[in-house]
């Protein structure tokens, strides 16, 4: 077994393994840090920056650096809370999130990171980028209207000998989601709802499918993101 | 001393808003006892008559007339309030942004399915009596200064009472997490 080493989130004394990583250990001491790419036993990529925490007053991602002895980490002061709602302002305003008609909604970690921050309307002006719903697969449909690019489902979606299914097409301000020609028949029922599951916004929805859970009972509609991990201390 | 005034007005939205502020059900008769409209569908007062403290703006400008009647109100309301997905962000009528408007306009009366073969003419409207379509549709806080934004498709009624009383009362608005919402 791996050392136990001592460390402080917010001045309150946590533990963990050397070697975790800093939002892995904040999970573990029932601690919530906010994240959009980040999935529990998949490698950390860094990609969406939510998960932005104060290390010696220096910025780091806490899903991509580890947890040292001692360390002091600062997770909830304003200036970090306005940070990532920045970050999720920009992420709005960047595609077309368009909540009313998303069969997402209401199940939808972006949106219920907007909730928990109380973004009432982004600070940055609308991009209303022209993009385009992809059907042409028989199990899934892709919307990239609302894709954040947090590359979660190429991370996760492997065939039987560990291939990304989904891959990243084009480059930069045009990168977009799609599904490897030549693994496309590799996407199981299994993959596809898993893939479904794992997005954090409505990107990925199954054909055939969608607002199956009504409003008021869907995952975040009474309690806000993170709060089954704060409820437990 | 006097009553609050309050004017509301639908942009280019579909009227789910005012239907939600209706929905307070009993408590519309404690705010009609808090405040009086001014110009607003609900009263079918077409014109201001007065200067007003509170503004509830629905829907998002998709119009030239849309801009008018936002900067009227913009010009006659102490305090501006965007009330719903359409006026804080365009909402369902933005989807046609992105899209240049000779096409979204071709589609409508041209080339869609239902006026493909019906058309025959291929008469596109032109009155000079209708408003002019903007460019895009563009969120209320892009064409004027507005002061508070309650999300919502509709906004809850319970968020959007939490919101008058608190701007009538000189307090801070609570949204509470489970009325705020974005759908």
């Amino acid at each position: 077994m791996s050392k136990q080493i001592t460390f402080t989130i917010d001045g309150e004394t946590c533990k963990a393994e050397e070697g975790t990583y800093i939002l892995d250990a904040a999970r573990k001491n029932n601690k919530y840090i906010p994240t959009l790419c980040n999935l529990e036993g998949i490698p950390p990529k860094g990609a969406c920056r939510m998960c932005t925490v104060k290390i010696n007053g220096k910025l780091v991602t806490s899903c991509t650096t580890r947890v040292t002895d001692g360390m002091q980490i600062e997770s909830e002061d304003p200036g970090l809370d306005d940070l990532r709602k920045s970050i999720l302002e920009m992420l709005f305003v960047e595609g077309n999130h368009l909540c009313p008609s998303c069969e997402k909604s209401g199940s939808c970690e972006l949106q219920a990171l907007a909730y928990r921050y109380r973004m009432t309307v982004p600070r940055y002006p609308f991009f209303f980028p022209r993009r385009n719903i992809d059907s042409t697969h028989p199990k899934i449909i892709k919307d990239h209207n609302r894709c954040i690019l947090c590359k979660r489902c190429i991370r996760a979606i492997k065939d039987q000998n560990g291939k990304s299914i989904f891959a990243f097409l084009n480059r930069g301000h045009h990168t977009k989601i799609y599904v490897d020609p030549d693994l496309a028949d590799k996407l199981t029922d299994e993959l596809a709802d898993r893939a479904v599951e794992i997005c954090p916004v409505g990107a990925i929805m199954k054909r055939g499918d969608g607002f199956k859970d009504p409003i008021g009972e869907r995952k975040y509609d009474k309690q806000p993101i993170g709060s089954e991990l704060e409820q437990q201390l | 001393m006097e009553k609050p005034v309050i004017a509301t007005t639908s942009l280019a939205g579909c009227f789910g808003c005012h239907m939600s502020l209706l929905d307070i059900d009993e408590r519309i008769l404690e705010l009609i006892e808090l405040v009086d409209f001014n110009k607003s569908p609900i009263n079918d007062i077409k014109t201001f008559t007065r200067e007003c403290d509170i503004g509830l703006i629905e829907g998002g400008c998709c119009l030239d007339e849309n801009v008018h009647v936002l900067e009227d109100f913009r010009k006659h309301c102490r305090i501006l309030v965007s009330v719903g997905e359409c006026a804080i962000m365009g909402g369902l009528p933005a989807m046609r942004n992105g899209i240049p408007i000779r096409e979204c306009l071709e589609e409508a009366y041209l080339n869609g399915p239902t006026v493909r073969y019906t058309n025959n003419e291929k008469i596109m409207p032109n009155d000079e009596e209708l408003p002019i379509m903007l460019d895009r549709v563009y969120p209320c806080h892009e064409v004027v200064k507005i002061d508070y934004f309650l999300p919502g498709c509709p906004p809850r009624a319970d968020l959007i009472w939490n919101a008058l009383t608190a701007l009538i009362n000189n307090r801070e608005m609570d949204l509470p997490y489970e009325v705020f919402k974005f759908d």
